[in-house]
């Protein structure tokens, strides 16, 4: 059997995937109940099911009807933009808004089409100076806004 | 109109203008516009956005300034459809089809006039339909048992699945995928934790604002920086403003019509803002005389449209404040903002907060006119913000939803869920799955296995009880949801359903 549409073949191995797992995570873990009394199992089960249902449908389909090729993933912004939000939540405890903001604006900026020292420091100028004003005197927010050491 | 949608009217009104309230709504209206203007950036990802600045607010103001935001954020997409030939968000794909060619043709200035006044016109006709039909819907939808709203769920959904792009059956597995999503956490009768591996954080459930965040927010950025910065913008032509006389003759008519056909469509369950817009371009092309004109800058493929989105946008919120069920991601995420604010989404909340309920939309009508006065003359100054390079912007907004997201609960935690939701987001983008039936099926998950057990509870077990003739309002959204999609299956729709979205090309 050959492939004839690779997104909906991708996008079914997905459905799939994911609708047996929470199946069988549910039937393992959790207690299925009955039709009257559902236990917290049935109905997590029950959709899994019907995902993993639909998910086969989508697979069957993309050895039958033709579809255009996934396109390419472009890793470099996909991973450094997932890495400079990780960064900022995790940074803010011990760094303060002043470096969490930092290895945001300076780590997503690396995935762009291009960097530039320069413009990427006065962007996080203007942008730790908005976010105080506003979040931290604006709003009250609680941000520790200096590294933990300097406190 | 009896006096009694005038006194309630009334009331509203004086909660929309108390000053106060203005201000929100003005400050919503401003920022959803000029966020709304930034390519790239819909109107979930704007709202998902500033949902966190109105947590600190009480519940009436801060359902103003979102509904503001919502507001601005389509204007703002017209905006750019018209301008830069990139839709802010779906419902405004057909605006750019005649919009832009108006541009190009040095006509920006009526275009965007045209599409602010026949929005104004749209949202005047649209409160005063929700003010009309709104409390005999919530009236019915008190009489709902367990097993009517869960019957008018599946109703829901599949109506949205209907209406998104592409594939249906993956649509709907997308909505599946957003109902299991959705049960994460605590179960609510039997206390047990569900699909939270151990993680503390995840014992409320996942946050619906960082699941709209990731899926809109960062998946969307990350998908705009595989595109080389390349834009044609029509700064330099938005010279004069007003539309001439032959403007207003040719699209008065086009405006009556786009309101009527958005209203109408606003209303049905995942129908709303996208399906009015298409819906009144397909429509001004068959009535006009020159048909011809359609795509080359005809001025009633602008005033159509932008009416019915307006329209649609609009009536959209009857079966969110009726019935607590949102009809898109839009009203998804109002319905998340009001469980913030603790109140429960449903019929009940008319008769239990007349000022919000009120106030909101009188306040619908008070943004509509906000955004006629205040943008129209500012459209200069959204324009240069199009001329803003996406290398400034893009970090910017990470910055905002970032600060958004951790503010939840002051979690890196959160922050870390959102950009796995924007993995998972980009990869539904290459597969082409619709992430916007997901979110509609994260929101309703826990609400529908509730009504499911209640109602299974109540009929001792029996599976029939939602198809039983003594159930006729049940029985009835279950037919017609089959009906639905018996229609939509079959070839010759199907074709016609593809042919619609594809013009967005």
């Amino acid at each position: 059997m050959k492939i004839k549409s690779p997104k909906d073949f991708w996008a079914g191995l997905m459905f799939i995937g994911f609708g047996l797992f929470f199946v069988i995570w549910a039937l393992i873990h959790y207690q299925m109940g009955t039709a009257v009394r559902m236990g917290p199992a049935y109905f997590p089960a029950v959709l899994g099911g019907l995902l993993a249902v639909l998910g086969a449908f989508v697979l069957f389909g993309s050895f039958a009807i033709e579809g255009p090729p996934v396109p390419a993933f472009s890793y470099r912004p996909l991973i450094l933009i997932s890495v400079a939000c990780v960064l900022y939540g995790y940074l803010m405890k011990p760094l303060g808004l002043v470096g969490a903001t930092a290895a945001l604006v300076y780590v997503s900026a690396l995935g762009g089409h291009e960097f530039n020292w320069k413009e990427v420091t006065i962007l996080y100028l203007i942008l730790i100076a908005f976010s105080w004003l506003v979040f931290v005197k604006g709003l009250t927010l609680p941000f520790p806004v200096w590294p933990e050491a300097f406190s | 109109m009896d006096a009694g949608i005038l006194t309630n009217l009334w009331i509203g009104f004086q909660v929309a203008v108390s000053p106060w309230n203005l201000f929100y709504c003005l400050v919503g209206v401003l920022l959803g516009t000029l966020i709304g203007v930034l390519p790239g950036i819909g109107p979930v990802a704007t709202i998902a956005m500033l949902l966190p600045i109105t947590f600190n607010l009480n519940p009436v103001a801060a359902l103003i300034m979102l509904a503001g935001i919502y507001y601005g954020a389509q204007y703002g997409g017209s905006t750019t459809a018209i301008l830069v030939n990139i839709p802010g968000e779906s419902s405004s794909v057909v605006t750019c089809l005649d919009g832009y060619q108006m541009a190009r043709q040095g006509r920006a200035g009526p275009a965007l006039a045209i599409a602010a006044l026949g929005s104004f016109f749209a949202g005047c006709v649209a409160t005063l339909i929700i003010a009309v039909a709104a409390p005999p819907l919530a009236e019915v939808a008190l009489k709902f048992g367990p097993s009517e709203y869960f019957s008018l769920m599946v109703f829901g959904l599949v109506a949205a699945t209907v209406l998104a792009h592409g594939s249906l059956i993956k649509a709907i597995a997308m909505v599946v995928f957003g109902l299991l999503l959705g049960l994460v956490g605590t179960d609510v009768n039997s206390g047990v934790l569900r699909f939270t591996f151990g993680v503390p954080e995840l014992s409320d459930g996942i946050g619906f604002v960082i699941v709209a965040m990731g899926m809109f927010g960062t998946a969307e950025i990350i998908s705009n920086l595989e595109l080389k910065d390349q834009r044609e913008i029509f700064t330099s032509k938005v010279t004069h403003l007003y539309p001439t006389k032959q403007d207003l003759k040719d699209s008065w008519a086009a405006v009556l019509r786009g309101t009527a056909l958005g209203s109408m469509l606003g209303i049905l369950p995942g129908g709303g803002a996208l399906l009015a817009s298409f819906g009144a371009y397909t429509l001004e092309k068959k009535v006009s005389k020159h048909p011809e004109r359609f795509g080359k800058g005809a001025i009633e493929g602008v005033a159509g449209p932008e009416s019915a989105n307006n329209a649609g946008a609009q009536t959209s919120f009857i079966p969110m404040l009726t019935l607590g069920i949102p009809s898109n991601a839009v009203m998804a995420l109002m319905i998340g903002a009001l469980m913030i604010q603790g109140i429960a989404p449903g019929p009940q909340v008319m008769n239990e907060k007349p000022q919000l309920f009120w106030g909101l939309i009188a306040s619908m009508w008070v943004g509509n006119l906000m955004l006629v006065i205040l943008n129209l003359p500012m459209i200069g100054m959204w324009v240069k913000l199009l001329t803003v390079p996406y290398r400034y912007l893009y970090p910017s907004i990470l910055v905002f939803m970032a600060i958004g997201v951790f503010s939840l609960s002051n979690n890196a935690f959160d922050v870390l869920i959102m950009s796995v939701f924007g993995v998972l987001g980009y990869i539904c983008v290459k597969l082409e799955c619709e992430p916007a039936p997901m979110i509609l099926g994260f929101i309703l998950g826990p609400l529908m296995e509730e009504n499911l057990r209640r109602a299974m509870l109540l009929s001792r077990g029996d599976p029939f009880v939602f198809v039983s003739p003594n159930k006729p309002i049940s029985l009835g959204f279950l037919v017609a949801s089959a009906i639905l999609l018996v229609i939509v299956a079959m070839p010759a729709i199907r074709k016609k359903r593809e042919e619609v979205f594809v013009e967005e090309g």
